[in-house]
């Protein structure tokens, strides 16, 4: 099943992100605690991009492609123009966060720890940021 | 949508959060801790009962008042955390440096 939502950067589209992944993960059977963290994960990147890519720049968009079948969902993050990789981002240590009073990095340490793979590509002006979550496991 | 309602009770500031926290609205939670912390609060309790979600936002205003309280004395406590809630803060192992209790009393127990 695929399902696609555009979201506009604007971090008061995150709720409306969210009722768009809970709508999907509710119907797998990944524990509610675990969608929890599934949509926590997504909302991450996601305003990741719409604060640091975008600006909060509300003409512009990102796109989530939701792609699952019953072992696997995956989360197709696509947005233009100057792109973030997750996987070259080196997370602080929490201890740092607390030293430096910062109130950033500690989403993708969440993404990382919550997600089963992350992929990141970009080609020409697009970037594409993919989550996988295996549905029968942890 | 985040709610924050904030109660003083026997010197102890209570700050109650409704909703969800996420990148749109924890400038919100920041500036409530904030203003108790300028009143002298010295002893602060986060009922979270009624809080559903939570993103790296939320617990990066947290996080950044713990060298703060540490240095001035300052005791932050939050309390009834649900469990899907609860188990954010322990991807991360902020339940190792934050005090989180189950309850209200326990909460108030110090």
């Amino acid at each position: 099943m695929n399902s696609q939502l555009r979201v506009y950067c604007d971090t008061a589209q995150l709720s409306d992100l969210r009722q768009f992944l809970e709508s999907i993960l509710k119907v797998t059977q990944l524990s509610e605690i675990e969608q929890h963290q599934v949509i926590l994960a997504v909302e991450e990147v996601c305003a990741n991009l719409i604060i640091h890519s975008h600006d909060c720049n509300s003409n512009e968009y990102i796109d989530l492609n939701v792609i699952s079948s019953k072992a696997l969902i995956v989360f197709e993050i696509l947005d233009f123009g100057e792109g973030f990789n997750i996987l070259e981002y080196q997370e602080p240590e929490i201890s740092q966060v607390i030293k430096s009073k910062r109130k950033g990095g500690l989403g993708i340490i969440l993404v990382k720890r919550i997600m089963d793979k992350i992929e990141f590509e970009s080609f020409e002006n697009k970037n594409i940021c993919r989550l996988y979550k295996i549905l029968n496991s942890k | 949508m985040l709610n924050i309602e904030k109660r003083l009770e026997n010197d102890i500031w209570n700050l109650i959060l409704t909703g969800e926290i996420d990148a749109s609205n924890s400038v919100e939670l920041d500036a409530a801790i904030s203003e108790v912390v300028q009143d002298g609060a010295k002893s602060i309790l986060i009922d979270c009962a009624a809080l559903d979600y939570i993103s790296s936002a939320g617990l990066g205003v947290f996080m950044s008042y713990l060298d703060e309280f540490e240095e001035n004395n300052v005791k932050m406590v939050i309390f009834a955390l649900k469990d899907k809630v609860f188990q954010v803060f322990h991807i991360l192992g902020l339940d190792q440096l934050i005090d989180i209790r189950p309850s209200k009393e326990e909460a108030l127990k110090g």
